[in-house]
């Protein structure tokens, strides 16, 4: 099974090291700071008897939990009883290890070549109930599943939204070739979309996870491509004279903004998602580029350099005055906006040290997210509560992750490609 | 030479110097009316190889070899290198724009691609934007001097092309230029 990211990693500041790895380790997870309160876990592996998966579903969901660092997930080796329903649970052997939830599990062969999950998560002390949950799926989907069971518990304890069903896409750069991929979010099994000779830049997902968008340099300039990630068919969006790049798409999934230079200097527009319906949006003679349409659907966010220096500023979707947005920091570029639509994440350039930010659009409060020299292309995942972005590490681009309140921070170093341009698609179905 | 050609030669240099020194937030998308070259072309009419040597200097002949590639001549140089986030051609450049829209003005089917480029530093997709600039700032300088719209192409490869990993700006320096690239290379 092919990993982009593996799963070797250290745990600072806790007693209990974590050191699972299902596959060759590629990656090292460094985690580096901690949350205030981790949940302790026990999730006992799942029954099996009978099925042939290789995948311990068990292992997918530990390390989603502890990946999101606010789980510490126990060791359940140890523990005389192995339960795999709610039934044969002897809670006071769980709390003798400190647990506070426990999951358990079976996955049994059901006929027609398919499985049956059953899983169920329960208070430890309260010894009750919190979730039970069935599903009847085919073999090729039980990581997907593993990932789904994962985020019920997530929702269940944290009270935060869903995180771990869902992919990211991301351009890999090796041996002077570019590939647009797409991984789930754990980073495995990633799959090519599209690969060229040339340059890949600005992945942009559709809202409903189905196409992606993309400028490629493959015809030696920039031209904006929406390909279906189903049947892998692609539409050319822009190909007008000069540039054409920076999709974003309306959170209707019906239009896009795009920058284009055929009047010359970098403008923004939009167009219908099958190419047609241009119109132009900004109109200033200078740099306007980097849209990205608010979760409302009512303002198009924005980089220009009208001011002298790039800021971020908004105007309204259906056109108008341009607003400013930022006001501290020498340059701010590349906004994205939280789910909720009330943050907005974005690169800071403070003397020459390009770091990832968050800014509070009521309050107008702003933190910085990283203290990388060179990060950028910051991406929330789908529950609003981890950034993932891009940032340098050996000579070579890779990924990294923060929480958004900025105590959790991940790198993902590869060992092999040079990564960039990170997106966290939607929540899969 | 005579002095009509001289005069248009200093007017059009004077107008390059007025171009290079304007600062970055002069509208782009003003059109320079009053400088097009009005002279008819040098080479409207095409030169039958069997009619020997040319002796204007300026055409390709088989005699004297290709101008374009020519080390030795000014056009063989294609790299005009900017500051940092600006796209104002220095004076240093001038002779280099001179000399390619002086190539163009006189031969009306040759056509450039202007390939804009940045440093790293900063996001992909605003130095995509800025390379756009650089190669446009360009163009308007070869327009002033005589080439036309339809000759040239302006692209930008933002710092998709620029040597990775610099760690002094006499590096990164380096990737802030726009190359000519003539069609047919």
């Amino acid at each position: 099974m092919k990993k982009l990211f593996g799963i070797f990693q250290s745990i600072i500041f806790f007693v209990v090291a974590l050191t699972s790895s299902t596959v060759n380790a590629a990656l090292e997870i460094e985690i580096s700071g901690g949350s205030a309160q981790q949940i302790p876990i026990a999730i006992v592996p799942f029954g099996q008897a009978g099925t042939s998966s290789q995948d311990k579903i068990g292992d997918i969901i530990a390390a989603d939990l502890r990946r999101s660092g606010l789980f510490r997930v126990l060791e359940t080796g140890g523990v005389a009883s192995q339960p795999t329903d709610i039934s044969q649970v002897k809670y006071a052997e769980w709390a003798a290890l400190q647990a506070q939830a426990i999951t358990v599990g079976n996955i049994a062969a059901l006929p027609g070549n398919r499985l049956k999950v059953t899983f169920k998560l329960a208070d430890v002390l309260k010894q009750t109930q919190l979730a039970s949950m069935e599903y009847n799926i085919a073999p090729n989907q039980l990581r997907l599943t593993a990932h789904k069971i994962a985020d019920v518990i997530y929702q269940k304890l944290t009270g935060e939204g869903a995180i771990f069903a869902s992919r990211v896409a991301y351009i890999n750069k090796s041996k002077g070739r570019y590939a647009l991929q797409v991984a789930d979010a754990d980073g495995v099994n990633p799959q090519t979309v599209v690969s060229s000779n040339e340059p890949i830049i600005s992945p942009a997902w559709s809202p409903d996870g189905s196409k992606i968008a993309y400028v490629s340099f493959e015809k030696k300039k920039p031209i904006i491509f929406v390909q279906s990630l189903t049947t892998g068919q692609r539409l050319t969006l822009a190909n007008f004279k000069g540039n054409n790049s920076a999709p974003s798409w309306s959170p209707d999934g019906r239009k896009l903004a795009i920058v284009l230079t055929h009047s010359a200097n970098s403008q923004i527009y939009t167009i219908n998602a099958d190419g047609t319906g241009l119109k132009q949006l900004t109109k200033s003679s200078t740099i306007d580029t980097e849209p990205e349409w608010s979760p409302d659907g009512k303002w198009i966010y924005f980089t220009s350099d009208r001011g002298g220096n790039p800021q971020i500023y908004k105007v309204s979707s259906i056109g108008g005055e341009a607003q400013r947005v930022t006001f501290q920091g020498d340059h701010n570029l590349s906004p994205h906006f939280s789910p909720d639509g009330k943050s907005l994440a974005m690169v800071r350039n403070n003397g020459g040290k390009y770091s990832i930010a968050l800014q509070d659009l009521m309050s107008g409060q702003v933190q910085l997210l990283s203290d990388g020299a060179d990060d950028e292309s910051p991406s929330f995942a789908p529950n609003g509560r981890v950034v993932l972005y891009a940032t340098r590490a050996g000579g070579r681009g890779a990924l990294a992750a923060v929480s958004s309140d900025g105590r959790v921070r991940q790198r993902l170093s590869e060992s092999g490609g040079d990564i960039r341009e990170p997106s966290w698609g939607p929540l899969l179905n | 030479m005579n002095k009509s050609i001289l005069n248009k030669k200093l007017l059009g240099s004077l107008i390059l110097a007025m171009a290079l020194t304007a600062c970055k937030s002069t509208p782009m998308v003003d059109k320079p009316t009053a400088v097009e070259d009005k002279s008819p072309k040098a080479e409207t009419t095409t030169q039958p190889a069997a009619s020997g040597a040319d002796t204007s200097g300026v055409k390709d002949a088989a005699v004297s070899g290709n101008p374009l590639t020519d080390p030795n001549n000014i056009l063989s140089k294609r790299s005009i290198y900017f500051d940092f986030d600006k796209d104002t051609v220095k004076e240093e450049f001038r002779p280099l724009v001179e000399a390619h829209a002086k190539y163009l003005a006189e031969h009306a089917n040759a056509k450039v691609t202007l390939q804009g480029n940045a440093d790293e530093r900063g996001t992909r997709e605003y130095n995509l934007a800025l390379g756009q600039r650089r190669s446009v700032a360009v163009k308007k300088s070869l327009n002033l001097l005589g080439a036309q719209d339809k000759q040239i192409e302006t692209v930008s490869f933002g710092e998709e092309k620029a040597t990775p990993n610099c760690k002094d700006d006499a590096c990164h320096q380096l990737n802030r230029r726009v190359d000519i690239v003539y069609d047919n290379e």
